[in-house]
């Protein structure tokens, strides 16, 4: 039997961290409950459409294309909803109720707006928008831009079309925002378990002398890493797993009760956990202080879990952040599940994030061991 | 040269600039009750904390049961059992699981795990409570809980670190009584860190003083005693004796030493305590002085300890880091 590593031992102390785990139920209903709330009011508050945004319009012109305008508006009204419109004859009156938020945006017709249009001598209608609102102007400018695309087509199509169109072929059914949270909920869930079952726990223990108690056994250190590290891995899966059932359920992902999906997923489930518990034994091993991951765990959430991709594209961050994303273990975990869970595509798609997640979990378990001390 | 049961030899510890042992050496020989005494911060607790493997050691040497702590560590563990000054049983596990999770972390064959843990309930009195968290039990349980943790693998050696600290004394007496009869019960030789005089005069058979790192006295209790100059303590307390009044006790009939204790009270070392006494009745009558109260007694370890520490308040710092360096890769 080797002496530097006996499997008894580690699980001695794998034992007594989950007897500990499951006598108090309320650490593990604390890791899961965030990664929940924020699934379900995140979902809910995100990517739906705008509806019923008051929009003023003011129309210096009374000829045929201005009236054509206001009913493309009122027809925007009818049937999708997206805003309101409100005539108002002062265009200086208009704009300050854009000022004071009393109107999302303003319409401006020009005077000779109809004639202009006849005579191709470039028309142009004139939107005012209240621009703090990025997700508000946006959507304006879409809509607009469509109504005006629609408004110049014209009314006898040429027989020989020269404009180049654009067909959008969608590989997968339209996903709503909460499922697109799911994946990023799940790792979350498994984050805060390891924040509290490896981190703060681990930091209570050590303060409160038990781990004193060990380090008079003959227990050697790759023992001790080892046995605390699978112990907060295991509780870390068991997160990882009720959120992917619970949240799936929630989110309506049917994809992830298929027998396939159900062992991809517990690959990344099992790799992430291991990741994570390693990579926060490596920042805590040599803390003694319970306050540090109490007083961290906001800073390690926002700086691991953003730049994932869990809630935004990477593809969109500044350079710097990507670097972040680039190593971040979160980054790989979010997208296995991404893969699994919304486009349903299995090994041949997520091992190059299990692979990335096994290194980083063996690499960052290596250098707690090395740096875990053997003394106080 | 015979082999003690422990030996340590010219150990020193270092915390940067700050000496905490220095140059203390000693032995325990097998069967005995070795006391470390000494006021806080005197450096009794890294003492201990070096001869079980849990500070790494300067210089010197420390064998227990023939084995070099710095060497093979492994085997010093397993020879000693060690009770910490903090309490390391875990309140969210049961007696018998606390006891359970030990015997594994020490390598006992499960087919002995279970009969080994029956027998130490019944040795610290804890049978009844073996289903119980640790969470729930007293202090002197607990402390039980500890002992009984400490000799999960029968040790040989058993290091007691200031095990009646925070306990009432009725369970002080109790985990007294309880060391005693393990020891004799296990063949154990224990080695123990006290500032309570009564427990080192009770329980030890030798005991060490340690102060300010050093090692300042050595002896059985008796020796310790009989070493101070003056065989009687008298303590007496008078009301608004007059300027010069401790020059005039220290005239008095037998006095070896005079130390004032703050509100008139003085505290007097003596050959003679009768002659002494009656010499300070007769000098307060003569000078109208009122004696508010006087107590003579025998010489005791308080008074041997006062004597080799000093009574002088002991204010450290501690060092308490948020993060550890890791210089010490490894260790």
């Amino acid at each position: 039997m080797l002496n530097f590593f006996q499997s008894g031992r580690m699980m001695a102390i794998v034992e007594r961290d989950l007897r500990k785990f499951f006598r108090s139920p309320a650490l593990m209903v604390a890791a899961m409950v965030f990664p929940l709330v924020q699934l379900i009011v995140l979902g809910n508050a995100f990517g739906g459409k705008i509806k019923d945004a008051k929009m003023g319009i003011v129309s210096h012109d009374t000829g045929p294309q201005a009236i054509r305008v206001i009913e493309a508006l009122r027809a925007v009204q009818s049937n999708a909803r997206t805003f309101q419109p409100i005539v108002y004859s002062d265009e200086q009156a208009m704009v300050a109720a854009v000022r004071r938020g009393d109107l999302n945006a303003g319409l401006v017709i020009p005077p000779q707006f109809s004639r202009d249009v006849y005579a191709h001598a470039r028309p142009h209608i004139g939107l005012v928008l209240d621009n703090t609102d990025n997700f508000m102007t946006a959507t304006f400018e879409d809509q607009l831009t469509q109504l005006v695309e629609a408004l110049n087509q014209p009314e006898v199509q040429p027989r020989v079309v020269q404009q180049t169109a654009l067909q959008v072929v969608e590989l997968y059914p339209y996903i709503e925002y909460m499922k697109y949270l799911l994946p990023g909920s799940i790792t979350l869930a498994m984050f805060v378990s390891v924040m509290i079952g490896g981190g703060i726990v681990y930091i209570d223990d050590k303060a409160r002398g038990v781990h004193e108690g060990y380090l008079v056994t003959p227990i050697t250190k790759l023992e001790l890493v080892a046995g605390l590290n699978v112990a907060g891995a295991l509780k870390a899966m068991g997160a990882g797993i009720v959120l992917t059932l619970l949240g799936s359920l929630i989110a309506g992902v049917g994809s992830t009760f298929q027998l396939a999906n159900l062992l991809w997923l517990f690959l990344l489930i099992a790799a992430t956990s291991f990741a994570f518990i390693s990579m926060m034994f490596v920042m805590m091993v040599r803390v003694s202080d319970p306050l540090i991951p109490r007083a961290v765990f906001g800073i390690l959430n926002t700086l691991l879990y953003f730049p994932s991709g869990a809630i935004y594209p990477i593809q969109a961050f500044p350079k710097w952040l990507q670097w972040i994303a680039w190593i971040d273990p979160f980054t790989y975990s979010v997208r296995g599940f991404k893969a699994v869970l919304l486009k349903g595509v299995g090994i041949a798609a997520i091992w190059p994030d299990l692979l990335y997640l096994g290194g980083f979990a063996m690499v960052a378990f290596a250098l707690s061991t090395l740096l875990f001390k053997r003394t106080l | 040269m015979a082999q003690h049961a422990i030996q340590v030899v010219d150990i020193v510890k270092r915390f940067g600039n700050f000496t905490a042992v220095d140059g203390v050496s000693f032995f325990v020989e097998e069967g005995e009750i070795f006391g470390l005494l000494g006021p806080n911060g005197a450096g009794k607790s890294t003492l201990i904390r070096m001869m079980t493997t849990l500070l790494d050691i300067t210089s010197g040497t420390a064998i227990i049961e023939g084995a070099d702590v710095r060497k093979d560590p492994d085997r010093a563990r397993r020879s000693m059992g060690v009770i910490p000054q903090a309490m390391t049983s875990d309140g969210d596990l049961t007696v018998w699981e606390n006891l359970s999770i030990y015997s594994k972390l020490y390598g006992i064959p499960a087919a002995d795990r279970e009969k080994s843990i029956d027998e130490l309930l019944e040795l610290v009195d804890l049978n009844q409570w073996r289903d119980a968290p640790a969470r729930n039990l007293s202090g002197g349980m607990r402390r039980r809980l500890e002992i009984a943790r400490g000799l999960v693998h029968r040790p040989r050696i058993f290091f007691l670190d200031e095990p009646t600290t925070g306990l009432d004394p009725v369970s002080r007496v109790a985990v007294w009584e309880m060391i005693t009869s393990i020891k004799h019960k296990r063949n154990l030789t224990v080695l123990i860190t006290t500032h309570y005089m009564d427990e080192a005069d009770r329980l030890c058979d030798r005991i060490a003083i340690v102060d300010h790192g050093k090692l300042v006295a050595l002896d059985t209790p008796r020796a310790l005693k009989s070493s101070i100059p003056g065989s009687s303590v008298i303590e007496a307390q008078f009301l608004q004796p007059p300027a010069g009044w401790q020059q005039t006790l220290e005239k008095l009939a037998a006095v070896n030493s005079i130390q004032p204790e703050g509100a008139d009270m003085y505290r007097i070392l003596t050959d003679d305590g009768s002659k002494t006494t009656t010499a300070l009745v007769e000098a307060a009558v003569r000078s109208n002085v009122v004696v508010k109260t006087l107590t003579v007694q025998s010489t005791t370890l308080d008074d041997v300890f006062v004597h080799y520490t000093g009574r002088q308040l002991r204010d450290q710092m501690v060092d308490s880091p948020l993060y550890v360096s890791p210089v010490a890769w490894g260790k």
